[in-house]
């Protein structure tokens, strides 16, 4: 075991636990930050994806030991009342069906659009093409990712 | 943070003694609670409760209560929106909670089948429509007039005459002590606002802000965390058991053993799953541990054996003896796990005086009952809490993981919640059946079809057909069968359970008998159901003039028939769940790959509730499709599946989906299910497009697989 001062969200949070332990089940159990999805647990799907320096990046296979000094954001952190445009674009375009993954997908989506503020299509797809959506709203999830850019 | 130290005291010690630290936990179990939100609101001060659907508080905000479980399908926004409408209240004013089991107040809490829509209609309109005469009741009293004078809007009574209104906070005390009337009328049709607009989930912000709404959300102070290692292949069972290092793995391990299952318990998700891997378990063989290759063996054995006769009309002998063509033709689909994004888990806690389950469930009552009867106890000691569902596609209609979470919660005598892994969840059975079919037709010299025989093979799959099923009643000679052989693989219901893959196969023959007959795909189609009309074959359990609306809107919205350069048409249309869809799809060649550019889908389900949440159903259910036919594959090596994540087992993408155009016909017929009937007709138009393109009659799901080098770029 070890301790953490974890800086999530622009808060520094403490917490003692194993270094090896995936940030995914950091957030999850031990600082009940709970938006962050487990879906594979080997970085295939995308559910658990997070910021960590601004970098969309998979939680379920990051140990904590390697983010103890880095600044990690989370959905809960993505903005402070839910309006980022990207989660304003995802409510106006009503992408979910049982939304387990759009966490992932606008933590995804967020970076993305961070970087690349006039993305064409192609590069939409490129860069979504890692979040798996079971339910198959990818048309809305582009759609949303496209809005969204115009208001970044 | 000192081992001992429970949650709480965490949360203490951590405020008290962190100075600047700002605290990052707050217990959260009580949030993720449906019921203690339900309680809360209810007892809410002037907050009155009009029956088992709707409370009106003094401020005029709508309770509206949604019982049956939420998988995606939107039902959560669906039922609302039909007792909004009734009430006449204003939307914005609504707000929308998860109802637990209850089966006093609620019917058929369940989400399967496609069939919570029609099931509660009517029970739906009549709880808001009740209300609304209430309310009017009690305006008209106030006013000293009759209640025929009176309208509503928007959440108030009008007096028409005078212009008078009362809101319906202002009224729902009053309105609450009337006795409600028996025989409401319902409204017109005609006069929908809300039903048939396009309204956003409900759950929208708390979703896209990451709140916690999901079974794996649920945490309880207390609580311990568990995972369970099963029989690694279908067949084993376990032998013996060394948990010596995992217990020692870390503090609180507890390792226990029931049914052929070692469970692993403790204070954390990563400690528990680090522990399972430390234990050792011998298994043992209990039955044939069979293989793909033994599969295909046994498809042929079945499909030359013995069947049970499923439907029989006419002479189908003397039709193929009488015949100037016969096409024959065979299908296969594999096995195929569900993969909600969720994997399975649920909570439960075993007390002396009841039983406590939370979690999600597509079948809360069964949950209920089966946990009554594995632990020996009354039903009405058990409670079932729903929480919102990451996807379930027929998974969470079984049992199993919450009966699971119960024994075990009875062992350890604690609060456990039990999550299952990607690869225990891929793994852990309850598959889509794999089955084979065999197809025959008979083809006089006009083209007509007067003979059809068709044979289901499945392992596990019950009855693999679906005997009424179009052409049945379009062809006076017709057989239809079927054979099963019983797998130690486990199966169950997979969204659109059977038509799934049953309808991929049929509407591909039918486009193979109509290439043989030179006649044009929607003509021939159209020409059985004209068939089906004047000279019906039996008994037709499908209503024709729908299903021709469909084929003809979807044959107008693509541009069927005429020319377009450079691309090929394929076409399907599937009755399943009671619903309509008839699909169009859109192949060109692209270096010299067949690429899937659009899907058109033509849906009749009545009248649409909800816009929004219909065209995301019928988007999804063809992305589903399309996904598992081109893709989908388990197979299996001595009795453990090859495929246990997403590296192995692909799953569709957002770059590999065609443009989806969906219509609707507006019939005004009372609303039938979407959840599943967009899905049956993809494999096969997709199937069908391809073959106008190159010639390849696919004949084997997952397709990428049948042909490899079909879908490979030629440079």
């Amino acid at each position: 075991m070890a301790n953490y001062n974890l800086k999530i969200n622009g808060k520094t949070l403490k917490t003692e636990v194993s270094p090896d332990t995936p940030l995914l089940w950091v957030l999850r159990d031990n600082l009940g930050l709970l938006g962050t999805k487990y879906g594979c647990g080997m970085a295939q799907c995308g559910a658990c994806t997070v910021h960590i320096n601004g970098e969309a990046t998979r939680s379920c296979v990051l140990p904590v030991s390697a983010v103890a000094d880095a600044t990690i954001t989370t959905i809960e952190g993505l903005s402070e009342k839910g309006d980022h445009p990207v989660q304003r674009a995802w409510d106006a375009i009503d992408v979910p069906q049982c939304g387990y993954c759009q966490t992932g997908q606008m933590m995804t989506a967020a970076a993305f659009l961070k970087k690349n503020a006039k993305p064409s299509l192609e590069e939409i797809e490129a860069a979504m093409s890692g979040n798996i959506c079971r339910c198959g709203t990818y048309h809305r999830i582009k759609e949303a990712v496209q809005l969204a850019a115009t208001k970044m | 943070m000192t081992k001992n130290n429970s949650r709480r005291d965490f949360l203490k010690s951590t405020a008290l003694g962190a100075g600047g630290l700002i605290l990052g936990f707050n217990w959260f179990g009580q949030e993720a609670s449906a019921a203690a939100i339900v309680e809360g609101i209810t007892s809410e001060a002037g907050n009155t409760a009009f029956n088992a659907f709707l409370s009106i508080q003094t401020n005029g905000i709508v309770t509206i209560f949604s019982p049956n479980p939420e998988i995606g399908q939107g039902i959560k926004t669906a039922f609302p929106i039909i007792v909004a409408e009734e009430l006449d209240v204003d939307w914005a004013n609504v707000k929308v909670l998860q109802a637990p089991l209850d089966t006093k107040k609620f019917e058929r809490q369940v989400a399967g089948g496609s069939g919570s829509i029609p099931h509660s209609w009517q029970r739906l309109r009549k709880a808001g429509a009740t209300a609304r005469q209430m309310l009017v009741v009690a305006a008209a009293k106030q006013w000293g007039v009759s209640a025929s004078e009176c309208s509503t809007e928007k959440s108030f009574v009008i007096h028409t005459a005078t212009g008078k209104k009362l809101g319906y906070g202002e009224l729902a005390t009053e309105a609450a002590k009337l006795t409600p009337p028996t025989d409401v009328k319902l409204k017109d049709k005609k006069d929908f606002k809300l039903i048939g607009s396009t309204i956003k989930g409900v759950d929208n912000e708390a979703l896209l802000t990451g709140k916690p709404l999901f079974g794996l959300d649920f945490y309880r102070e207390g609580m311990k965390f568990a995972m369970i290692q099963r029989p690694p292949a279908f067949g084993m069972k376990l032998k013996s058991f060394d948990a010596l290092a995992a217990k020692a793995s870390a503090s609180g391990i507890e390792v226990v053993s029931f049914k052929d299952k070692v469970a692993i318990v403790g204070k954390s998700t990563w400690e528990v799953k680090k522990a399972r891997d430390l234990v050792k378990i011998d298994w043992e063989k209990a039955a044939n541990l069979e293989s793909s290759d033994d599969h295909n063996r046994i498809f042929k054995e079945l499909l030359d054996g013995k069947n049970e006769v499923r439907r029989k009309d006419g002479d189908v002998e003397m039709a193929f003896k009488d015949a100037a063509k016969i096409v024959e033709a065979e299908y296969q689909c594999p096995f195929l796990p569900h993969n909600p994004m969720e994997p399975m888990n649920f909570f439960a806690h075993v007390r002396e005086d009841g039983v406590e389950l939370v979690g999600p469930t597509q079948t809360p009552q069964n949950a209920q009952n089966q946990t009554a009867k594995l632990l020996n106890i009354p039903v009405e000691k058990v409670t079932v809490e729903l929480t919102k569902m990451g996807g379930g596609f027929g998974r969470r209609l079984g049992t199993d993981y919450v009966l699971e979470a119960a024994e075990l919660s009875s062992i350890i005598k604690a609060p456990v919640k039990v999550m299952w892994t990607r690869e225990d969840d891929m793994g852990g059975g309850s598959y889509r059946p794999a089955v084979r079919y065999r197809f025959r037709a008979a083809l006089d010299k006009q083209g007509n079809m007067i003979g059809y025989t068709l044979r289901g093979a499945g392992l596990n799959a019950g009855n693999s057909t679906r005997q009424d099923n179009f052409p049945a009643g379009a062809v006076p000679n017709l057989l239809i069968d079927s054979a099963e052989h019983k797998s130690p693989i486990t199966t169950g219901p997979w969204r659109a359970p059977i038509t799934n893959f049953l309808a991929f196969a049929e509407q591909s023959f039918i486009d193979e008998v109509a290439t043989a007959a030179g006649k044009d795909a929607v003509q021939f189609r159209l020409e059985l159901l004209e068939k089906a009309k004047t000279a019906p074959a039996g008994e037709i359990k499908y209503n024709i003039d729908r299903m021709k609306a469909v084929i003809e809107l979807a044959a107008e919205k693509s541009g069927w028939g005429k020319k377009k350069k450079g691309v090929s048409l394929g076409f399907s249309v599937y009755f399943s769940h009671a619903s309509y869809v008839a699909q169009v799809a859109e192949v060109v060649m692209k270096k010299g790959k067949p690429v899937l550019q659009k899907i058109y889908a033509a849906v009749d389900c009545g009248i649409v509730v909800n816009q929004s949440g219909a065209r995301n159903q019928v988007t999804g259910g063809i992305v589903d499709g399309i996904g598992h036919a081109m893709y989908g594959n388990l197979t299996f090596k001595d009795g453990t599946p090859d495929q246990k994540n997403f590296n192995a087992f692909r799953l569709i993408k957002m770059n590999e989906i065609p443009a989806i155009e969906v219509s609707f016909v507006n019939n005004g017929i009372d609303p039938t299910g979407l959840g599943e009937p967009a899905l049956p007709p993809t494999g096969g138009s997709v199937a069908n497009a391809i073959f106008k393109a190159t010639g390849k009659r696919l004949r084997n799901q997952p397709f990428i697989e049948e042909d490899q080098k079909l879908f490979e770029s030629v440079s």
